[in-house]
């Protein structure tokens, strides 16, 4: 699969870091306004995505690879686990240990913000690593 | 009573698809009709009259009616659970195509009895 | 405090699995090995918890009904011993049998995935908290059906995801009408709305929905049609667990702890079980004596089976449900044996066709013994399990005035074991041809694994009055209790 022409390519490489950006504070203010985790994560994605068809697969295969995606993948997820976990020390699992804060700022609502910024790096990892996997299955037609 | 219905009527058109439809690809597109269809009726069962969202911004002031927050939540799960099986579907219609060389539901066949 | 553990245990090993393989190859089998015996251990040590009470844990220190609780009755505990037995025997089989595959990882992940949504539907006590675990269970069980990626195994785990998905869709939606009209998600918040004021149109639809959706998982008859393909399909130890534990905990653990803990018993209800239990039971054993294919043969007998334990729930009477309840602790043990040998014959003999086999068993004699056992406690012979479950369902159905009906199940008994009768002669029995002279016993943890399951059947048929007094009893009471669950929840 090839790449795109020089102005898409340009274009992308400008984009990137602003879908970036939004994707992350989609995350962050995931208990103030509507998204998280989950919509945070598919922004994210979805910037990766851009490099990726703007460049091909022939270029992007090196700098972008599924190893990667795979760790980034478990780690989010063992995070989430871990947040959980940690609960029991006062009592519960999933019990909120961190103090809730003055509503209606950045750091308030206790463990929420820590388990959408695993969410969300679970999410993006796992949304690009199934789109590498399909995109880059080479067919041969069998007659 | 609208929404209700429309979204009866999408679970049919979701479902024809599934049993009727005879291409691969025409299938996994009538699933993700029937879910999203279900998820619609799910999130449209906490509607109450005259309120608004659940999103409150000042604290000076408070929300005074709003909608149920409960089913939205859980719609957002239902929702990932179905990305999760329609790219796990996607996954094997495409090794599908690579073996039988079709999409076609009626040629894959060779389970039988 | 021990109750979470069912659940984080095995969903923290799987997260792991993939971050330590990148680093050592034969991680992936300590890491499932040393969790699948931790929560064998975790649930035998639970039965003695247990004599006090059931254990409520509320996750997250919410309160009931604002927050998910997580309840371990007997009922529960029932279920969750046969799927560590299971997964403890199936994982130390996976050690040498899943060398022909590639990637060993992610089959592992998937394993201990599935395990976290079985366990998880069995402990909880929220109904969309079940259709949460109950989604991940399928999901990894639709790609475990897919793994050998070879042309039938993706067609079977394609008719299977459809079906499953068509099924899990009629739940969501179950759900979705009990929480509008109700306006509550516990299972026990919910038995105590339905019996005060519930809409009786409601709870006949909503009841509808519920039972298609756990009667597609459990392939009781009109529903079955992915069963014979998938189970097949899917490597052998997945398919001793798809048809040893999955079944019972997706589709009958499901359908008794919402109709008899949550809606309440109603005649209807038993009625309709019975309809299914009776035409499983009777269609699925005619077609199972045509099969050449063992494991499709050991399919279809399992939907037989199933439809026995559904007839011995649908008697609401004490034996009756006792039966039922022995029975899914007999079978899962039993059927996951006889899948495991057929994996054996696969690994050595590389077929599954019962024509090109033959006296395989002077070549692997543990393989031959521990086919007989099972086969034997399937079909119902003393000493095995099989016949003392079976016998409390027939006696169970003539006290409940269903004389057809035992009779009925007396004959498919015998039809039982003839098919299974045919699949050792052709398989073990005679002379052994001249392309399998080659063939080696398997290897020893294969072997470790089919004698622990053996032993098991024996054990459990020497000694079951005092399996019965501590593990099955109970779990009757649980369920001829009926709504009553709601204040053992309520309560503490």
């Amino acid at each position: 699969m090839q790449g795109m022409s020089v102005i898409v390519k340009t274009i992308a490489r400008m984009m990137v870091g602003f879908v970036f950006m939004y994707g992350i504070y989609i995350i962050l203010h995931g208990h103030l306004t509507p998204g998280g985790g989950f919509a945070g994560g598919c922004i994210v994605a979805g910037a990766f995505v851009l490099l990726y068809l703007a460049y091909g697969r022939d270029e992007a295969k090196e700098k972008l690879q599924s190893s990667l995606t795979s760790i980034f993948e478990s780690i989010g997820a063992f995070l989430f686990w871990l947040i959980a976990l940690t609960g029991i020390i006062w009592g519960y699992f999933f019990f909120n240990f961190i103090e809730r804060g003055t509503p209606l700022s950045i750091l308030s609502g206790g463990i929420i913000p820590l388990a959408n910024i695993a969410i969300g790096i679970k999410v993006a990892s796992a949304l690009f690593g199934i789109f590498i996997a399909l995109a880059s299955v080479k067919f041969v037609l069998r007659e | 009573m609208a929404v209700y219905s429309a979204c009866i009527l999408l679970i049919g058109i979701g479902l024809y698809c599934i049993v009727v439809k005879r291409n691969l690809v025409k299938i996994i597109i009538g699933f993700a009709i029937l879910e999203y269809a279900v998820n619609l009726f799910f999130a449209s069962v906490g509607y109450r009259a005259s309120a608004l969202a659940p999103i409150v911004v000042d604290e000076a002031r408070p929300v005074p009616s709003c909608v149920d927050p409960l089913p939205q939540a859980l719609v957002l799960t239902a929702i990932v659970i179905g990305l999760g099986v329609t790219a796990l579907m996607i996954a094997i219609a495409y090794r599908l195509y690579e073996k039988y060389g079709t999409f076609d539901v009626s040629e894959i066949r060779r389970l039988r009895g | 405090m021990i109750v979470p553990l069912f659940v984080a245990i095995p969903l923290g090993l799987s997260f792991l699995i993939p971050l330590f393989s990148k680093v050592s190859r034969r991680s992936g089998d300590l890491l499932t090995n040393l969790g699948t015996a931790a929560l064998l251990v975790l649930s035998l040590y639970s039965i003695r918890l247990l004599s006090g009470g059931p254990l409520v844990y509320h996750m997250g220190g919410w309160k009931p009904p604002f927050g998910i609780v997580l309840v371990l009755d007997s009922l529960s505990l029932l279920v969750l011993v046969c799927v560590s037995v299971v997964s403890f025997a199936c994982s130390l089989y996976s050690i040498s049998y899943m060398d022909q595959f590639t990637s060993k990882w992610k089959f592992y992940t998937l394993f201990m995935l599935m395990i976290t949504g079985l366990n998880g539907v069995t402990v909880t006590g929220d109904v969309f908290n079940m259709y949460v675990f109950f989604e991940i269970a399928a999901i990894a069980s639709y790609a475990l059906v897919a793994f050998g990626t070879e042309h039938e195994e993706l067609e079977a785990a394609f008719k299977y995801m459809v079906v499953g998905s068509v099924a899990s869709m009629a739940i969501l939606l179950s759900i979705a009408l009990l929480y509008g009209g109700l306006g509550t998600l516990n299972l026990a918040d919910l038995s105590r709305k339905i019996a005060g004021a519930g809409d009786p149109r409601l709870l006949a639809f909503a009841g509808a929905l519920f039972l298609t959706g756990f009667a597609v998982k459990a392939a009781l008859v009109p529903f079955h049609s992915w069963l014979p393909d998938a189970h097949p399909s899917a490597p052998a130890p997945i398919s001793a667990m798809l048809s040893g534990v999955f079944i019972k905990v997706l589709g009958v653990y499901a359908i008794s702890r919402i109709f008899f803990n949550v809606f309440g018993v109603k005649p209807v209800y038993l009625n309709l079980l019975l309809f299914f239990g009776f035409a499983s039971l009777v269609i699925a054993a005619f077609l199972a004596l045509k099969q050449s294919d063992m494991k499709r043969l050991l399919a279809y007998s399992t939907i037989s089976q199933i439809g026995y334990i559904a007839l011995g729930l649908g008697t609401g009477t004490p034996l009756g449900i006792m039966g039922a309840l022995f029975h899914i602790l007999s079978h899962s043990t039993g059927k996951a044996l006889l899948f495991l040998t057929s994996g054996s014959l696969v690994y050595s003999a590389q077929t599954r066709n019962l024509q090109e086999m033959g006296g395989l068993e002077e070549r692997m004699p543990v393989t031959a013994t521990s086919f007989t056992v099972g086969a034997l406690s399937i079909a119902g012979v003393p000493p095995f399990h099989g016949f003392f479950s079976k016998l409390f369902i027939i006696i169970g159905l003539w006290q409940a005035q269903r004389y057809a009906l035992a009779v009925v199940g007396i004959l498919i008994s015998v039809l039982t074991l003839a098919y299974m009768l045919k699949a050792e002669k052709h398989a073990f029995f005679g002379r052994i041809r001249e392309e399998l002279r080659g063939v080696k016993e398997s290897p020893a943890t294969m072997l470790v694994a089919l004698v622990f399951l053996a032993a098991l059947c024996i054990g459990i048929g020497l000694f079951f009055p005092w399996i019965v007094k501590v593990l099955i009893e109970p779990a009757r009471d649980v369920l001829l209790k009926g709504i009553a669950y709601a204040d053992t929840v309520f309560q503490s």
